[in-house]
């Protein structure tokens, strides 16, 4: 299946490579650089490229292609898959995945790859399973390796490998014994120019991070579950469980990991009256013109909160991407500090806490090249806010039980909304 | 850092051997910057006696492969540590091995032997890996070693080294292709193994080497599909993609019938213009209709089906875009809408995945288009989308327009067009167009929207939009003379040839419509003929042509003039259109009969250009795959064949010896390695997989004291040997069975249905299950006797295994087994308990418990065993069938499938159904039972008629179990 795989960075240049049947030349990565001068923006490179004798599957991450070599028809998302699985295991390894963390483990990182792919083929990609293959390596290992000359590659094949639980270990042991979760949602909306929404979606998450001891059996059931009609569980879920009870039961894996994520739209699939459509958290007002003839333009840009619950909103960021025709940007902000940068005419606007008593506001005018026409499209505008203690979509845990331990864990959650692709359009 | 380690590096090449020093890490980026030429010092480490030293050396060869540099020359110092007894060092000279093996085959082949001895290694991982390393040496001289030694890991003690095995297939396959018998042999056997750690594998070196033999999959076929939920993700995409084509051999379309109606029913809608041949086709239809049978989906193609459709909640995007296509390609139509939902989730993911699933939801909208109807706005366009997402998205809205929604897609569009990216604005035009030419409805207000755009200042938009309009003016030229005489305008601005050229052979075709410009146009055009582009120069030669033959006139000059300078133009396709036009428009004397025609020729009447989808016809490909992503055929794409005209047999499926039809096997059966899937289990977690599990388990533990070696394939070897004669037996034990069956004599008999009790993962090991033995309970014979068997796939051995009542029904009593005292890992035991259901369905909830834990469990049985045979004559039967009449009777006509229509199917069926026994030279097929606390009687009559539906008739005193029973039995003969 996968036949080569190279690690290209953004300067284009080939700092890893790995065969896993017999070599392939690294010029097939000219015709990458092709497709990569060809297109203007770095994602804009195609994830697939056929050649002569191979197809280049590649994906960016950290700002660094992953290009596998394929000889043969695969599923193109077995290896988009595999590929994120990859840098995501990098980034549990090393903190970053960085060409610099990638140069300085190219041990650990050749012999992970030598695990997870055998001819090819996924072997190992559960991140408990090559953890016991192979150690992460911190500070104290690389010193008591050094002194002792002992190693950080497992003897023993791992349980997981064999046992019908194969993302948890046996023999965990903790003195605290904990489990934490974490609800995340992230709104998705486009707003129109006249303030309407046109789409709202919520991409909610539950992150936990899990340190019990033994074989515990978790279960999470929820006051609303109604709302989670479309998810997608980690492999440890029992499936039936959900579909006959609605509630998640499930052995852990040891560590952090992505619980389950799910989706609530506004548009499909709701019983009316339940909860018909997703709150918007907050408003703009906002009034961005051009005059024909005049090389001014004005800019106008009030933030609000609404339906936040009594919540605050934090960490609010807007940033603009505005004509080519701007040449610069004067505008006074009654609040947080705003950055134009005339390169690339991007309006950066760090805005802070909302204060509903003062609302923010972004006054000024624009000034245009002269003699240049009015352009003719409106900037669309994106927000970023964090709103914590809320889940947006207003849904709950009821409550967490363990079974098959004898000991008191003890548990937390927190919730948090974060805009997603919160977009105005103007 | 890249000094001090350059130092270090230095000092390592020059000092002696021994220096601590070398204990640094070597992948510190020290080799990244420092310049090694010479490896004298490697060599000279790696000969060292010490392992810190060796591993140091092959940490830094190792990283000099990662940068692509060459270290083949150290080939014979790194092979001589192919023994070390350093694991890691050991690993990274297998990396090393792997990779230049193919470069040096004669000293590579010094490092066989030592995998050789690795193969027998007691310790699994051991034999895994040396075989991993074995196969992946691509020397041609050993195949014959390979070869023998996959053979012997496909039967080893351990799922793992037997995955591994099946690693290694198409490893050798592609070393040696003659090998493909051999190798089918080996696959053959590995299909059969029921661990779902090898079925993934051994899936994909199925599909590498000999997709084509699919018929290896029948007996197969159940089991797969029952493991498929557990095998881990990147096996349930292969195994899914295989199904699919299997499923496509074996079934019938489901969507037959629909896909005769639907054809009707479009052609109406969209009013052809051939009304009469409509009705014939119609009629055709009816007739291709009623010849058809119904369509029954086969219970395997349902399986398939439902086994799926949980893993569309899958984490894995793989995975969910597989089942999607199996939905797309196998399910009937009512079923595919689920598989939007789950795509329309993957739109979050990386945009990557995105741009491959926006790419096959394209494809779907074409064909299936109420799909994602609802999800429409979630295809909407943002401005932070890279332009390859953005334009994949528009080609989804504009498949989805339809009359009720182009006015909100419009909108959109709408704003799309004021987006900065160009390309983007581009594509919007053109699906403008699109939707203008397909929803007839909205085509003058598409074409209004696009003319305005004509007055934008961004050219590449005019440009665009002049392509468009000219398509769409096309259709209907006459009503819009004065949109062309508005384009005519353009010309004198715009400079995009493409748009230029489409300008003017709008006026040109159209030049009655605008008389009076046409020939200014030309006049103006001819100025300017030389600097024009290519394209444009054509069109201007066939404006002259087409304006000469209508109005000769005003443009005979000019007609000449660009002639003439076309002659001698420096594009011969130029001056060769030069020539022939003049031949064929300017009479001379020479001319031939062709000039008479001209005007025939030239300004005959064009049809108008479909605007289609590129995504068009796409789904003749399998969705999902790279073939279907570039649109061509990429090397080893296997065809998704076209479905089957009549149904192959589906008995191919069936397993010979259906194992569970035995009870007095069991126990013996249970001791032993079953070889046969055992697919009546409807978890999808099958005993074997547990037995087989808890006894690699067992190995592994045992193995690291013990000498195991040389014994794992003996013990297989036997092991094969035992379910052969096991088989025999079988089979003679079957036949004797049917003669039983067919005598009407026989009492327990029919499926042994296991049921789990308590769950291996809730019960941390430790697993249970039971079915209903059919035995008469000794010790009290008002209970039903439950067979349950324990099996310990723990690590460590479970003790004191005891039944505790916890909250029975009122009345029900249950008569505990034994205690077992000790159940070693690995191990299973089976005892027999004895419950009094009262006759009724409930379940009886007991407590499990073991030395340390307790679970609550329920067993539940089937209302066809609350029953025990009894024996009684044709008359008696009779007798008491007429004193149950009335209330007591139900009567329930049905239709039996055809491949239940003779008399053995229907008394094994029933007999499965409910533990009852047949009444013997009945001339009907009467069945007598009695409840087991009541003893009530309970009598089945199955009237089979030659023609029409047949009869069931249950008399029962006990109103409650005579409905069931009818449900059950009903259930079991229609299906």
């Amino acid at each position: 299946m996968i036949h080569s795989l190279f690690l290209v960075n953004s300067s284009g240049d080939i700092f890893l490579e790995k065969h896993w049947k017999s070599v392939v030349s690294r010029s097939v990565c000219d015709y990458f650089f092709e497709a990569q001068e060809r297109a203007t923006e770095p994602e804009n490179v195609p994830p697939v490229i056929p050649t002569p004798h191979h197809y280049l599957i590649s994906v960016l991450r950290h700002r660094i292609y992953f290009v596998a070599v394929i000889q043969s028809e695969v599923p193109p998302l077995f290896v988009i898959e595999f590929l994120h699985r990859v840098v995501d295991t990098f980034q549990d390894y090393f903190g970053v995945c960085t060409e610099a963390a990638i140069k300085d483990n190219v041990v650990v990182v050749y012999e992970l790859l030598e695990e997870m792919l055998d001819n090819g083929f996924p072997l190992a990609t559960e991140s408990n399973i090559l953890k016991e293959l192979i150690k992460p390596p911190t500070i104290l290992r690389t010193m008591v390796n050094t002194i002792t000359g002992s190693t950080n590659v497992g003897e023993q094949l791992p349980t997981g490998q064999l046992s019908v639980v194969p993302w948890r270990r046996t023999g965990v042991k903790y003195t605290n014994n904990e489990a934490y979760f974490d609800v995340v949602e992230e709104i998705d909306v486009i707003i129109d120019k006249s303030g309407s929404t046109i789409t709202a979606e919520i991409q909610g998450v539950i992150d936990a991070c899990v340190k019990l001891t033994g074989m515990p059996d978790l279960t999470l059931s929820f006051m609303n579950p109604r709302l989670l009609d479309d998810v997608s569980f980690h492999p440890c879920v029992r499936f039936k469980r959900w579909e006959a009870e609605r509630i998640l039961s499930f052995i852990p894996p040891d560590g952090n990991f992505r619980l389950l994520s799910y989706h609530v739209s506004s548009q499909n699939g709701y019983p009316v009256g339940y909860r018909s459509l997703v709150a918007i958290p907050v408003y703009v007002k906002h009034n961005i013109t051009f005059r024909e003839g005049s090389s001014q333009g004005r800019f106008d840009l009030t933030l609000g909160p609404k339906q936040t619950m009594g919540k605050g909103v934090e960490a609010v960021l807007v940033s603009s991407q505005l004509p080519r025709g701007v040449l610069n940007a004067n505008l006074s902000a009654s609040q947080g500090t705003y950055t134009f940068d005339p390169v690339t005419k991007m309006l950066t606007w760090d805005v802070g806490k909302i204060n509903p008593q003062k609302l923010p506001s972004l006054k000024g005018s624009m000034s245009l090249q002269a003699g240049a026409s009015k352009p003719d499209e409106n900037p669309s505008i994106n927000i970023q806010f964090k709103i914590q203690q809320m889940a947006i979509s207003g849904l709950k845990v009821n409550r967490l039980d363990m079974y098959g331990e004898k000991y008191k864990p003890f548990k937390g959650i927190k919730y948090m909304t974060k805009a997603g692709k919160f977009q105005v359009r103007t | 850092m890249s000094a001090s380690s350059a130092f270090s590096d230095e000092k390592g090449g020059s000092s002696s051997v021994g220096e601590p020093e070398y204990g640094h890490d070597p992948a510190s980026g020290g080799i990244f910057s420092s310049d090694y030429k010479r490896h004298d010092d490697l060599k000279e480490m790696l000969d060292s006696n010490k392992d810190s030293l060796k591993l140091e050396a092959m940490k830094r060869i190792v990283a000099m492969i990662a940068r692509g540099k060459n270290t083949s020359d150290l080939f014979p110092a790194v092979v001589k540590n192919v023994a070390c007894k350093n694991i890691e060092v050991k690993k990274l000279v297998y990396v090393y091995l792997v990779r230049y093996a193919e470069e040096q085959q004669d000293l590579a082949l010094l490092s066989i032997s030592t995998f050789q001895r690795g193969l027998k290694d007691p310790n699994q991982l051991i034999r895994a890996s040396a075989l991993r390393v074995l196969s992946s040496i691509r020397v041609t001289i050993i195949v014959p070693i390979m070869m023998l030694a996959i053979k012997e890991a496909a039967s080893d003690m351990s799922p793992y080294v037997r995955k591994t095995a099946a690693h290694a297939i198409p490893k050798l396959y592609s070393l040696d292709p003659e090998q493909k018998d051999q190798l089918i042999e080996v696959i053959e056997k590995l299909l059969a193994d029921k661990t779902t750690l090898v079925a993934g594998s051994v899936v994909m070196a199925f599909e590498e080497v000999c997709p084509e033999r699919i018929d290896l999959i029948h007996k197969n076929y159940r089991k797969l599909c029952n493991l498929l939920v557990d095998v881990e993700e990147w096996g349930q995409v292969v195994i899914i993609n295989m199904l699919t084509r299997y499923a496509r051999t074996q079934f019938l379309n489901p969507n037959l019938n629909e896909c005769l109606l639907e054809e009707g029913g479009e052609s109406t809608f969209y009013g052809s213009d051939a009304d009469q041949d409509e009705d014939e086709d119609e009629d055709k239809k009816d007739e291709a209709l009623s010849k058809r049978k119904p369509y029954v989906m086969d219970p395997d193609h349902r399986l398939l089906l439902r086994n799926t459709k949980p893993l569309l909640q899958s984490r894995n995007a793989a995975v969910v875009m597989a089942v999607a296509q199996l939905y797309f390609h196998l399910a009937p139509k009512a079923e595919v809408g689920v598989i939007a939902k789950a795509l329309v989730r993957l739109l979050r993911s990386h945009s990557e995945v995105q741009y491959v699933v926006l790419q096959n939801v394209a494809t779907m909208t074409i064909k299936r288009r109420g799909m994602f109807e609802p999800y429409l706005k979630s295809f909407y366009i943002r401005s932070t989308d890279p332009t390859q997402i953005k334009v994949l998205k528009l080609e989804v809205l504009t498949n989805l327009a339809s009359e009720t929604n182009i006015s909100t897609i419009l909108r959109e569009f709408q704003t799309y067009i004021k987006s900065m990216d160009k390309d983007f604005v581009a594509a919007t035009i053109q699906a403008i167009g699109r939707c203008a030419t397909h929803i007839g409805e909205v085509r003058d207000t598409c074409l209004n929207g696009l003319v305005q755009l004509l007055s934008n200042r961004d050219e590449l938009v005019v440009a665009e939009s002049v392509v468009v309009i000219k398509k769409l003016l096309q259709m209907q030229p006459e009503k819009h003379s004065d949109i062309i005489k508005h384009m005519a305008k353009l010309t004198d601005n715009i400079q995009v040839p493409m748009a230029r050229a489409s300008i003017l052979w709008l006026i040109g075709e159209y030049c009655e419509h605008v008389p009076k410009i046409a020939p200014d146009v030309l006049r103006k055009m001819a100025k300017t003929f030389t600097n024009e582009e290519d394209i444009v120069k054509l069109q201007i030669i066939n404006l002259a042509a087409k304006l000469y033959l209508t109005n000769s006139k005003q443009t005979k000059l000019l007609t000449q003039y660009v002639l003439n300078l076309a002659k001698y133009d420096q594009n011969y396709d130029i001056r060769d259109r030069a020539r022939f036009i003049r031949q064929l428009i300017v009479p001379t004397d020479k001319c031939g009969a062709l000039s008479k025609y001209a005007k025939k020729l030239i300004l005959a009447l064009k049809p108008a250009p479909i605007l289609e989808s590129p995504f068009k016809d796409r789904d003749h490909f399998q969705l999902g795959s790279l073939s279907h992503l570039l649109n061509t055929k990429a090397g080893g794409y296997q065809e998704l064949p076209d479905w089957p005209q009549d149904a192959p047999d589906p008995s191919v499926r069936n397993v010979e010896v259906p194992e569970w039809t035995k009870c007095s096997s069991r126990e013996k059966r249970k001791e032993k390695k079953v070889e046969k899937p055992f697919y009546s289990d409807s978890e999808g977690e099958s005993g074997p997989t547990e037995s087989a599990d808890s006894e690699s388990d067992s190995a592994s533990s045992s193995a690291s004291g013990s000498e195991q070696s040389g014994s794992g394939s003996e013990e297989s070897e036997e092991s094969e040997e035992r379910s052969d004669s096991d088989e025999e037996e079988e089979e003679e034990e079957e036949e004797y069975m049917s003669l039983d069956v067919l005598m009407g004599t026989i009492s327990p008999s029919g499926s042994l249905k296991s049921y789990e009790l308590l769950h291996r993962i809730t019960g941390e090991g430790l697993w249970v299950e039971y079915c209903f033995s059919r035995q008469p309970f000794l010790p009290d014979p008002h209970m039903v006797a439950v067979q349950i068997q324990f099996t310990n796939s723990a690590a460590t051995e479970a003790k004191s295994l005891r039944l505790e009542e916890a909250k029975l029904q009122s009345g029900m009593r249950v008569k505990e087994f034994p205690e077992i005292e000790v159940l070693p890992a690995g191990e299973s035991a089976t005892v027999v308990m004895g419950v009094d259901f009262c006759d009724s369905t409930q379940a009886a909830n007991l407590q499990l418990c073991t030395h340390s834990r307790k679970f609550f469990v329920s067993i539940q049985p089937p209302v066809g065993e609350l029953m025990t045979p009894s024996f009684m004559t044709e008359n008696e039967f009779k007798k008491e069938q007429g004193q149950l009449m009335g209330m007591n009777e139900i009567t329930e006509k049905m239709q039996l499938p055809e491949r239940c229509q003779n008399e053995h199917a229907i008394v094994q069926r029933v007999i499965a159904a409910a533990n009852l026994s047949r009444v013997p030279c009945g001339s009907d097929k009467e069945f007598a039972g009695r409840t087991v606390t009541s003893g009530s009687l309970v009598l089945v009559t199955v009237a089979t008629k030659e023609s029409g539906p047949s009869q069931l008739t249950i008399n029962c005193e006990k109103m409650v179990i005579g409905t069931m029973l009818v449900k059950d039995i009903l259930l079991a003969l229609t299906q």
